[in-house]
């Protein structure tokens, strides 16, 4: 009970929060409830299948593979992989984390695994069209391309930034997730 | 649910049936697998979630618009670049939504800003990236992405002929 209420301690103070809205804000209080059942049952949709997706992977593809194609070495190739599958992949942002963990877990390299998440986060290809219908051709191609070159350019940062012991870290740290 | 939502589980059922021809022991462990990483995670996700709920009853498209008219500049687009970081909306709400924002009266660099920021910086997600890697990794990463907003405001700006 106890290693429950620890673990559970964040959205537990987030719903207090949200009840606490409803007590005082009615209003306001019902659209937060509205939106936060909006957003459960979208991930209750994407979320299951990304996971067993990631449990398959880690069953079935080898870590040579995984190295092959995105690993140290992979050069251009690993770097066009890891941007063509971010971007193919449907999925909220922190939906990435899960799968660029399993990437990592199985080897690929860590250049790749923040351009992946940068494709993920912006060059949606599920995304086009709606974009076209919405902001138009000239908005949409302008802002995906220029977001291409951003997200190389924030790999590059990471690169730069991030020590190279504080990456082993992180590779040590999702092993276990 | 949209389109490809039903990709997604087309593919999803495919690849189970195909693994449990090819071994059921396998196919179990990579369920409990998956159910693993995701029990680990999901109180950061439910966290989240209730955080976005209450962050949006504050934040509608009439609100957003009136802060970031087309006459609003950079300071427009820094406002926009801040709630596109702290909001999180799915993408097939997200340009309909900034559709409106635009009929609203917003500007394009303001909404250019504001698309980046969603899409790329996630504050109220921050617990789940800390969780998978590390406090520097994420902000870094936010704080890049962040930043880039005003490169695409800039360009968005100039090529819609705002600026």
């Amino acid at each position: 009970m106890k290693k429950f209420l620890k673990r559970y301690a964040f959205p537990i103070v987030m719903a207090l929060a949200l009840g606490a809205l409803l007590i005082f804000n009615y209003e306001r209080g019902v659209v937060a409830s509205e939106k936060t059942f909006y957003t459960i049952k979208e991930m209750l949709f994407v979320i299951p299948p990304i996971f067993v997706l990631l449990g398959l992977l880690d069953v079935w593809v080898p870590r040579e593979t995984m190295v092959r194609f995105l690993g140290e070495g992979s050069g251009i190739k690993g770097v066009l992989i890891a941007i063509l599958i971010g971007s193919a992949a449907a999925g909220p942002l922190y939906a990435a984390f899960p799968v660029a963990a399993v990437f990592m877990k199985k080897g690929a390299k860590f250049s790749n695994i923040v351009l992946f998440i940068g494709a993920w986060s912006t060059t949606k290809i599920p995304m086009v069209a709606f974009e076209l219908a919405s902001l138009g051709p000239k908005f949409a191609f302008v802002r995906l391309g220029l977001s291409l070159v951003g997200i190389c350019i924030i790999a590059l940062i990471m690169h730069l930034v991030m020590k190279r012991n504080e990456v082993e870290q992180i590779y040590i740290k999702v092993r276990d997730l | 649910m949209g389109i490809s939502n039903y990709i997604l589980y087309g593919i999803t059922l495919v690849l189970v049936i195909v693994s449990l021809i090819k071994s059921r022991k396998k196919t179990k462990m990579a369920f409990k697998k998956a159910w693993k990483a995701l029990s680990n995670i999901l109180p950061q996700f439910l966290g989240v979630i209730i955080l976005v709920g209450v962050v949006l009853a504050f934040l509608d498209t009439e609100t957003i618009s009136r802060l970031i008219g087309q006459s609003s500049g950079w300071l427009g687009v820094a406002i926009a670049a801040v709630i596109g970081a702290v909001t999180l909306i799915p993408g097939i709400i997200a340009f309909p939504t900034a559709a409106l924002l635009i009929a609203g009266g917003a500007g394009y660099m303001q909404v250019g800003a504001f698309i980046s920021t969603l899409m790329m910086v996630g504050v109220v997600t921050l617990p789940v990236e800390f969780k998978y890697f590390g406090k520097k990794f994420a902000i870094v990463r936010n704080i890049a992405a962040f930043a880039f907003a005003f490169v695409v405001a800039f360009v968005i700006g100039k090529v819609m002929g705002e600026i």
